[in-house]
C-alpha cells in the first residue's frame, strides 16, 4: 500500500462526494445548497489540484487540467454566490442559485472524470 | 505545436513538485480560518447577533495574515472572535513562512539552479542568428582564443565541467554576449543543448586538457553532423592518429607546433619572422628576428615536449644534450645526462659552457626558470628557450630573460585562430616553407616596407557573386581584371594602397605572391596582408562597379541612366 496514493486518491473521491452533496436539490431551491457544502467542496477541490502538481505522466497532466476546471467552476460559483449577496444585494434569487447550482455541475462533470481517470489507472496496476 | 523544450519543463515540474506540501498547508490553514470566523458569532453596530458571511472572513483572513493591525472589519468583534482572530494570526503568518521558505530554498537549490541556467543557455544559443563556433574548454587557451575571436566579431559557445571557469567567463567583458554552460562536454546532449545541430554551428572546437574527452567531442560532432567542422587540441601521438582516422579537420599538438616553429626559427630567421608576422593578429607591434644558433644545445626535460623538440632539431642537424630525471621512464637516448638541470653540476656534465643554447622543457615552471637562471650564471651567452606551462607565471617568465617562451594555450590558440578567420593562411605557410631563406628574406623587406611597425592585418577575397559582384559583372564584359587593379587607390588610380597579395588560389594552381600582372578569374580566392584601411578600399573596388572601371581605365563613368544616355550620344 502507498500512504501517497491513498492520501491521493481520498481527496480527488471527496472533492467529487462533496461537489455532489452541493449540487443534489432542486436546482433554484436555496434550501437545499448550503454555502459550507460549497466552500468544503472548493477547498478539497484545491487541496486536490495542489496535489496534482508536479506529475510528469500524461495521465498526471491530464488529471491536473481537470481539477483545474473543476476549481475554475466552483470559483466561479462562489465569486456570484458573494456578489449577489453583497455586493448587487439582489440576495439568493432562484436565478441566482440557478446559475451557481449549474456551475458546480460543471464541476461535478470535471470531477467525476477525475475519478474515472484514477479507477481506470488503478486497474492497470495489477500489483 | 512548437519543438518541446524538456529543460523548460523540468524546471516548473521541480518547483511545482517541491511546493506541494507548503501549498497545502497554507490552503488548509486558511479555510480552518475562514471557517472559524464563519461559524463563530459576532455582533454588529446596534449589539445584535450577526455572522460573518464567507466573503468577510475570506476577506479578513486575507489581510490578517499579510498585515497584522488592518482592524476588526465590518464590526468590532466579540472576544470569541477576538481569541479565534489570535489562533489564526499564527497559524496563517506560520503557513506563509513556510510556503516562502520552502520557494526560496528551491530557487537556490543548486540542482534548480542548474536547471535555470541550462534553460537560459539554451535560450541564448537559440538566439543566436549568425554563424558560431562550439568551444569545448574554457581555460587559459579557450579564454585566449575566445578573445581573439571576438575581436573580430565571431560568435562563439562556450562549455566548460568547472563552474569557476563559466563564471570567469561571465565575469570578463568580451565585447560580444558569449553564452556559457557548465556541463560535460563528453556527453552528446551537451553538445546538442549547446547548439551543435543548430544550422548556425560552423564548426567545434575541442580544447579540453583531457584526450579522451577531446576524441569524443570529436566522435560525437562528426557522428551527429555530417560535415561538421571540428579542430581539437592533442596531447599525445596515439589520440592525434586516432582523430586523424574518423577524419577530424584539425589535431593540434602544441609540442609539435612549437617544436617546428624553433626549427624553423633555426633554420630560417626570415620564415620565421613572417610565421610570427600573419598570426599575431592585426595591429601588434612588429617583433624582432630571433637568431637562435647553431651549435650544441642542452635539452632539459624529456618528456613530450623534449622529444618533439629533438625530433625537430635532429633535422636542422642538431643532436641535443638530454638532461633527463628519468631516463629509463621516458626512453632517452643513451648519451642522456640523468638529473634535473636546475643544479650547475648537471649543466656543468652536459657541458654548458661550450654550448649555444638551452632549453628547459620540464612540465614544472619553478624547475625550468631554475635552470634559464643557473644556465646563464655559467654562461652568459645562451639563447634561452623556456617551456611555460601556467598562465599565471606569465609575469615571472616576462621578467627573467628568456629569448623564446613556449606558452601551450598561445601556440594553440593563435593557431585555431588563423585557422578560422583567415583558412587561406595555412595554404600559405604550406607554402612559404618550400621556399628558399632568400625568397622569404625578400618577402619580409616589402612587408615591413608596407607597414612599417605594426603587424600586417591580413585579409582574403573571393571573386564570386556574394562578395565581389562588381568584379563578376565586369569580368562577363571585358574578361581582363588583374591583381594590380584590385590594388589601386580608388581615390586616385595613380596611387598604390598599401597591401601586397600573398597568394593566389585558382581552380588549379596556387600561385605564391603573385605578379600585378597574373590575370583575375571568377571563383579565384586572394590572401592580401597590408594596412588596415585597405581592406575597405580593396571592399569599395570589389562591389562598386562605377569604382572598378575607374581604378581599370581611368575614366569616372557616369551613374544615372539619363547620364549614361548623354554621355554615349555626346561620345557618337
Amino acid at each position: 500500500m502507498n500512504l501517497e496514493k491513498v492520501i491521493f486518491a481520498f481527496f480527488t473521491v471527496l472533492a467529487l462526494t462533496l461537489n455532489f452533496g452541493f449540487f443534489i436539490g432542486q436546482i433554484d431551491n436555496p434550501d437545499h445548497h448550503h454555502v459550507y457544502e460549497l466552500y468544503a467542496a472548493l477547498i478539497v477541490s484545491l487541496i486536490a489540484t495542489v496535489m496534482k502538481f508536479g506529475d510528469r505522466t500524461h495521465l498526471g497532466a491530464v488529471l491536473l487540467a481537470t481539477s483545474l476546471v473543476a476549481d475554475l467552476q466552483l470559483l466561479v460559483a462562489a465569486v456570484v454566490w458573494g456578489v449577489a449577496e453583497h455586493i448587487t444585494e439582489t440576495g439568493l434569487t432562484a436565478s441566482v442559485v440557478a446559475s451557481i447550482v449549474s456551475l458546480s455541475g460543471g464541476a461535478l462533470l470535471a470531477n467525476i472524470t477525475s475519478v474515472v481517470m484514477l479507477v481506470m489507472e488503478t486497474a492497470q496496476v495489477r500489483r | 505545436m512548437a519543438v518541446t523544450h524538456p529543460v523548460t519543463n523540468n524546471a516548473i515540474h521541480m518547483l511545482l513538485r517541491r511546493m506541494r506540501a507548503p501549498l497545502i498547508t497554507v490552503i488548509i490553514i486558511y479555510s480552518i480560518a475562514i471557517l472559524g470566523f464563519v461559524l463563530i458569532p459576532g455582533m454588529d453596530a446596534e449589539g445584535k447577533p450577526w455572522r460573518m458571511s464567507f466573503f468577510h472572513a475570506f476577506y479578513f483572513v486575507s489581510f490578517m495574515g499579510s498585515t497584522i493591525g488592518f482592524g476588526e472589519l465590518p464590526y468590532p468583534f466579540t472576544n470569541g472572535q477576538r481569541l479565534w482572530t489570535l489562533f489564526s494570526i499564527y497559524g496563517t503568518v506560520v503557513a506563509w513562512l513556510y510556503a516562502i521558505g520552502s520557494m526560496l530554498t528551491v530557487i537556490q537549490d543548486t540542482s534548480f539552479r542548474r536547471v535555470i541556467n541550462r534553460n537560459s543557455f539554451d535560450r541564448a544559443v537559440r538566439r543566436i542568428k549568425e554563424p558560431f563556433y562550439l568551444i569545448c574548454g574554457y581555460g587559459d587557451t579557450g579564454n585566449l582564443l575566445i578573445r581573439a575571436l571576438a575581436k573580430r566579431g565571431i560568435r562563439c559557445v562556450v562549455i566548460d565541467i568547472e563552474q569557476e571557469c563559466i563564471d570567469a567567463l561571465e565575469l570578463e567583458d568580451k565585447g560580444i554576449d558569449i553564452p556559457g554552460l557548465c556541463a560535460d562536454a563528453s556527453d552528446p546532449d551537451n553538445l546538442i543543448i549547446a547548439g551543435l545541430k543548430r544550422p548556425q554551428c560552423t564548426g567545434v572546437i575541442a580544447l579540453t586538457n583531457i584526450d579522451h574527452i577531446n576524441l569524443s567531442i570529436s566522435i560525437s560532432s562528426k557522428r551527429l553532423v555530417k560535415n561538421m567542422r571540428v579542430i581539437s587540441r592533442v596531447e599525445t601521438h596515439d589520440a592525434e592518429a586516432n582523430m586523424a582516422s574518423f577524419g577530424t579537420d584539425y589535431t593540434i599538438n602544441a609540442y609539435d607546433t612549437f617544436a617546428t616553429y624553433l626549427a624553423t626559427a633555426i633554420h630560417s630567421p626570415s620564415k620565421h619572422l613572417l610565421y610570427d608576422w600573419m598570426t599575431s593578429g592585426s595591429n601588434a607591434p612588429l617583433t624582432e628576428p630571433i637568431m637562435p644558433p647553431h651549435g650544441k644545445w642542452v635539452l632539459c626535460g624529456y618528456g613530450r615536449f623534449g622529444k618533439a623538440l629533438r625530433k625537430n632539431l635532429l633535422l636542422e642537424d642538431i643532436d641535443p644534450i638530454i638532461v633527463e630525471l628519468d631516463p629509463e621512464g621516458t626512453h632517452a637516448p643513451r648519451t642522456v645526462i640523468s638529473g634535473r638541470g636546475t643544479e650547475a653540476s648537471t649543466l656543468h656534465d652536459a657541458g654548458i659552457e661550450n654550448a649555444v643554447g638551452v632549453i628547459a622543457g620540464t612540465n614544472n615552471d619553478t624547475n625550468n626558470l631554475s635552470i634559464i637562471m643557473t644556465a646563464l650564471d655559467i654562461n652568459r651567452d645562451l639563447f634561452t628557450v623556456a617551456r611555460q606551462n601556467k598562465s599565471m607565471n606569465d609575469h615571472l617568465y616576462e621578467l627573467s630573460d628568456i629569448n623564446l617562451i613556449m606558452q601551450r594555450a598561445n601556440i594553440i590558440a593563435r593557431k585555431i585562430s588563423t585557422l578560422i578567420m583567415t583558412p587561406m593562411l595555412d595554404d600559405f605557410l604550406r607554402l612559404l616553407s618550400l621556399r628558399d631563406n632568400q625568397w622569404a628574406n625578400i618577402l619580409v623587406s616589402r612587408i615591413s616596407g608596407l607597414t612599417g611597425e605594426l603587424s600586417p592585418h591580413l585579409w582574403s577575397v573571393r571573386i564570386n557573386n556574394q562578395e565581389s559582384p562588381a568584379l563578376i559583372q565586369y569580368l562577363k564584359e571585358s574578361p581582363h581584371i588583374v591583381v594590380g587593379d584590385l590594388l589601386r587607390d580608388p581615390r586616385k588610380r595613380e596611387n598604390k594602397l598599401d597591401c601586397l597579395v600573398l597568394l593566389l588560389k585558382q581552380q588549379t594552381k596556387e600561385i605564391l605572391v603573385p605578379d600585378i600582372t597574373a590575370g583575375l578569374h571568377e571563383h579565384d580566392e586572394l590572401l592580401i596582408c597590408g594596412q588596415q584601411y585597405s581592406e575597405q578600399r580593396v571592399r569599395w573596388i570589389q562591389t562598386d562597379y562605377n569604382v572598378l572601371s575607374y581604378v581599370k581605365t581611368g575614366i569616372d563613368r557616369p551613374s544615372g541612366t539619363l547620364w549614361r544616355w548623354l554621355a554615349k550620344t555626346t561620345q557618337a
